[in-house]
Order: structure tokens, then C-alpha cells, then sequence
């Protein structure tokens, strides 16, 4: 035994040539890059962006408030508590629609539509996703604005013109419209793995369709419709281009404030930052609740 | 119950009827740019008869050439570098255990929820107490945080189906790990790579806001242009522009979709 083995480790080692490098360098090389400029250009600015809420507005001429606070005092004022309601009012509006809207479709794809149809119309739905936003929300101007696609229409059909554009109702057009492939995508993956025997059963054992939808099809697809709904309240809280553009100037939210505080007029980065900041605990506050509803599976499952 | 049966057969339900609208709703505003773009009059208000003059004066315009070529240049450069950078990540994530790791993947999740608003924010505060010049290649260095995700997200799905045991045979034939990594790894990983990056391509060549915030004087993106445009007034080429952008997204689309099932096919296979 001992006189064959020498040949075995020999072959071995032609086989499986010693790295030159120490072992560590393989993971660095490939963690490291990324690791850096996530570090250096997201949680890093994250940081200064907390720190520069806390620095009191010192512009030339001004007296230096010295409490760190005076920044998230300011977002206390009633005009500013206003914008950020209307916010939340955009963002719980734009979550309901896409939630009426997307529902019927996700579920007439997934359980209706004939089977080799059914990728390519979710496809098919998400498709518009891929055109600019800014785009479709120019689209909309031109169809909301007063003399527009959808007045013409309507007039012609003998309809009085509708007001529209510069509202909050066209907000949350472009919104739920920006948002609904979103929410039918994953509704979608929802419903499709639906145990479809679990319907039948609950018809078998005498339920209505009313019945078996909120009793058997809502609980299953708990999840995707509470990953759905925070997506969506989570992206139109932070959309900037339609409120902007769909808007009008009486529609200020809390994206255009803080676009504002930088790129506007109205400069005041500690402000701006102090707004950021709660943007970002907001996001996150909804977050957590999407864990708590235990919705996180439906979102680390695609 | 085999009449309610007969009668669903007879009669749409109302929940195809309802998506049907809902499609219709999806491709309006679409159709509305499409149909402008071809448009004699110059207020778009109604039709006045059919023109490509649109097209051309799109076509003449510099200012539009110029942004579409500077998001051009910080999308292929952004996605280039997230391509690399992004997959050796995803795949030293899967294959490496140590201290932070979970966090780690955490933080490449962040720039895909947190709002953009709040990260153009950071970045340009970042970038003015460094003293860092913005210039086209700061729009890149921030778009290569949000692409980086991107990659990351749809390369690690993609590992998870892997054979691990595909590399280890490589490495047991002799191969070197760079060999195995190169000739074994990336060929199954490339469907999941050219996704991600085409996803990626598109949301940079998207995005106002990060882009915005970092250019700094003189250069603008395509969004920008357009978003300046828009708020001013000035756009009677837009509606052109539109046709052109979105037939060009829509073929980045259908490769993206075409490379994704040709890897399910062969994951099948």
C-alpha cells in the first residue's frame, strides 16, 4: 500500500494545478467592486443625506438654529403636513384602483384564458411597461388636456367636455395606469399557482362563486395582493413625472417638494434632505408591513 | 348545473370582457402618440391629415440627437460596467459564505425599492462634499447602482436552478477555475445576464430623476430633454420621437423575452 500511493498524489497534482493566489483573493475579486460602489455611491450618500437633515438651514443672512430638529420641525407646518397627505391619498388611490383593476385580469389570464394564450397576454399586458414614462404621461396630456382626445370624443357625442388634466384625478390616472402591468404581473403569479382542486371542492361542497372567491381564492392569494399593493404604494409615493406633469402646480407632493428644495427655486438641501429621509422610513415602514403580512415570500419567489 | 355551463360557454364572462377593456386601456395612450405622430397639424388637437414632417424635423434636430446619443453612451457604459460587476457579485454571493452576507444582498435589493427621488438626492449630496465635477460619467457611476441590482436580482434567480455539481466536474476534468468559470458558468448564466442587462438598458435610458440630479450643467439625457420640453411647451416633435422610442423598446423587449425562453427551453433540455 505504501509503495503504490506515491503515484496517486503525483497525478493529483497534475490534475488540479495550485492556484498561484492565496485563497482569499477569489471571493474579494468578485464581492469587492460591487461591495465598493454600493458602500460609496447608495449607503454612504443614504448617511450624509441623514446627517444634512440634521444640519439647521444656514444659508447667508440667516440666524443658525441650533437645534438639529428644525429641519423635521419644518415638515410639522400644516401646508407641508398637506402635501405629504396628498401623497399618501395618491399612493393609497393608486394601491385601490390597481388592486380593482388588475385583479379581474390577473385572474380571467391565469384561470380563464385558454392555457397557450395565457403567457402571451400577461406579455402582452406588460408590454407597455417597456415604453418611457415620461412618454405615457405625455400621452395622457394629450389625452385629458381640454382640448384633447377624450374631450373631442366626448363632444361629439353630444357629452359636456370634462376638466380633467391638472387634477388629481388625472394623477391617478397616469399613476394606476404606470402602476397596473406591476400588479397584474404578480397577481398573476399568484393565481397561477392557485390549487385549482380547492375550488372545485369548496363548488362540490355547495358555495356560490362569491363564497368560494373570498373564502378559498382571496386567502390563497394573500400574499401576492399584499406583494402587489406595497409595490404599488411604495412606487407612487416616490413618483415624481406624473404629478408633475398631470398634476398642475396646486398638486404638490412630496417627490416634487423635495425635486424643489434641490433643482428649484426654492433651495434648501437641509429641508430637502429632512424630507428624504422620512420618503425613506415611509418606504420602509411599508416594507416591514409587507413582511408582516408575510407577503415577502411573493417577492423573493421571483 | 349544465345549464350555467351552456351558458358560459354562450355568453364572454365578465371578467374577459373587463380585461379586453383593460387592454384597451393599456395600449390608448400608446395608440394616441402613434397617431399624432403622423399628424399635419401642429397642435395635435385633432386630425389634419397625414405628414411625416414630424419625422423629419425629429430627425434635424440636434439637441435631441445629442441627448439620445449622451443616454445612449451612459446606458451602454452603466449596463457594461453593472454586467461584470453585478454577476461576479451574484455569483460570489451564491457560492461564498461569510459574515454580512445577508446583508449584503439586502443593500442590492435597496435600490430597487427605495424611491429615485430619494437616491438622486444622496447621490448629488454625496457627489458635492466630494467635490466630484458632475459630468456625464457621474450620471453613469449613479446609474451603475440601480443596473447593478438589476443584474444581480436576475443572475441570482438564475443560479438557484444551476447544477452545482456542473463546475465541480469541470474542476475534477482538470479544468482551472478561471477555465470553469469562463467555459461552464457563464454560458449558463448568460440568458440571465443579456436579461438583466437589456432590463437595466432600458431603465437607464429611462430614468429623469438620478440623471437629473448628476449631470450638472450643459448635458442633458434623453428623459431630460424631454422632460424640459414637456414642461415648457416646446414639443412638436415629440409625438415622432415617442414612435421612434417605443418601437425601439419594444424590440429590446421581444429580444429579452426570445433570450429568456431559448434559456428556459435549454434549462428544460
Amino acid at each position: 500500500m505504501a509503495s503504490s500511493s506515491p503515484s496517486i498524489p503525483k497525478s493529483e497534482s497534475q490534475k488540479r494545478p495550485e492556484l498561484p493566489l492565496p485563497r482569499w483573493v477569489e471571493p474579494i475579486v468578485m464581492l469587492a467592486p460591487s461591495a465598493l460602489w454600493l458602500l460609496l455611491l447608495l449607503v454612504l450618500p443614504t448617511l450624509i443625506i441623514f446627517e444634512l437633515s440634521l444640519v439647521p438651514d444656514i444659508r447667508p443672512g440667516q440666524v443658525v438654529n441650533p437645534s438639529g430638529f428644525s429641519n423635521y420641525l419644518k415638515i410639522l407646518d400644516p401646508i407641508i403636513l398637506q402635501v405629504i397627505g396628498r401623497s399618501l391619498f395618491f399612493a393609497i388611490g393608486t394601491m385601490i384602483l390597481c388592486l380593482l383593476m388588475g385583479f379581474p385580469v390577473a385572474y380571467w389570464i391565469a384561470l380563464m384564458a385558454p392555457q397557450r394564450w395565457r403567457n402571451l397576454l400577461v406579455m402582452g399586458f406588460v408590454l407597455p411597461l417597456w415604453t418611457s414614462s415620461l412618454l405615457r404621461s405625455y400621452a395622457w396630456i394629450t389625452i385629458l388636456r381640454p382640448t384633447g382626445v377624450m374631450n373631442t370624443l366626448l363632444t361629439s357625442i353630444g357629452l359636456p367636455a370634462l376638466d380633467i388634466l391638472n387634477s388629481s384625478i388625472a394623477v391617478l390616472i397616469g399613476m394606476s395606469y404606470g402602476l397596473l402591468p406591476y400588479m397584474v404581473l404578480i397577481l398573476y403569479s399568484s393565481l397561477e399557482k392557485l390549487d385549482r382542486r380547492l375550488l372545485e371542492a369548496a363548488s362540490d361542497l355547495g358555495a356560490n362563486p362569491i363564497q368560494t372567491f373570498w373564502r378559498v381564492t382571496v386567502p390563497q392569494t394573500m400574499p401576492g395582493i399584499a406583494a402587489g399593493s406595497l409595490l404599488v404604494l411604495i412606487a407612487s409615493m416616490g413618483d415624481f413625472v406624473d404629478p408633475e406633469l398631470l398634476g398642475g402646480t396646486s398638486n404638490m407632493t412630496v417627490s416634487r417638494l423635495i425635486y424643489n428644495q434641490f433643482l428649484g427655486a426654492t433651495q434648501n438641501w437641509g429641508f430637502g434632505s429632512a424630507l428624504s429621509t422620512v420618503l425613506i422610513i415611509a418606504v420602509s415602514l411599508a416594507i416591514a408591513l409587507l413582511i408582516r403580512l408575510g407577503g415577502s415570500r411573493a417577492i423573493t419567489e421571483d | 348545473m349544465p345549464t350555467s355551463q351552456a351558458q358560459r360557454h354562450l355568453s364572454l364572462p365578465w371578467q374577459a370582457a373587463f380585461s379586453v377593456l383593460m387592454f384597451g386601456f393599456m395600449y390608448l395612450p400608446i395608440l394616441v402618440l402613434t397617431v399624432f405622430s403622423f399628424n399635419k397639424s401642429q397642435s395635435a388637437a385633432k386630425w389634419e391629415g397625414f405628414s411625416l414632417t414630424w419625422y423629419e424635423k425629429f430627425f434635424q434636430d440636434s439637441r435631441i440627437l445629442t441627448s439620445l446619443q449622451n443616454s445612449l453612451f451612459v446606458g451602454i457604459a452603466a449596463v457594461g460596467i453593472a454586467a461584470v460587476f453585478g454577476t461576479l457579485m451574484a455569483v460570489g454571493l451564491a457560492r461564498y459564505r461569510f459574515p454580512g452576507r445577508s446583508l449584503y444582498r439586502g443593500i442590492t435589493y435597496l435600490p430597487i425599492i427605495i424611491p429615485d427621488i430619494a437616491i438622486a438626492v444622496a447621490t448629488l449630496v454625496f457627489l458635492a462634499v466630494i467635490a466630484v465635477p458632475l459630468s456625464l460619467w457621474t450620471i453613469v457611476a449613479a446609474h451603475v447602482v440601480f443596473c447593478l441590482s438589476y443584474v444581480s436580482v436576475t443572475v441570482s434567480t438564475r443560479i438557484n436552478s444551476i447544477n452545482p455539481h456542473l463546475e465541480e466536474a469541470a474542476l475534477d476534468l482538470g479544468a482551472t477555475p478561471i477555465q470553469a468559470f469562463i467555459q461552464v458558468m457563464l454560458p449558463e448564466l448568460a440568458p440571465a445576464i443579456i436579461s438583466g442587462c437589456l432590463l437595466a438598458f432600458i431603465l437607464s435610458m429611462d430614468d429623469l430623476l438620478i440623471a437629473s440630479f448628476t449631470a450638472g450643467g450643459g448635458v442633458a439625457t434623453l428623459p431630460m430633454e424631454i422632460f424640459g420640453r414637456i414642461r415648457t411647451g416646446v414639443k412638436p416633435d415629440i409625438n415622432a420621437l415617442s414612435v421612434v422610442l417605443i418601437l425601439a423598446s419594444g424590440l429590446v423587449f421581444f429580444a429579452a423575452e426570445y433570450i429568456r425562453y431559448r434559456g428556459d427551453k435549454q434549462r428544460l433540455g
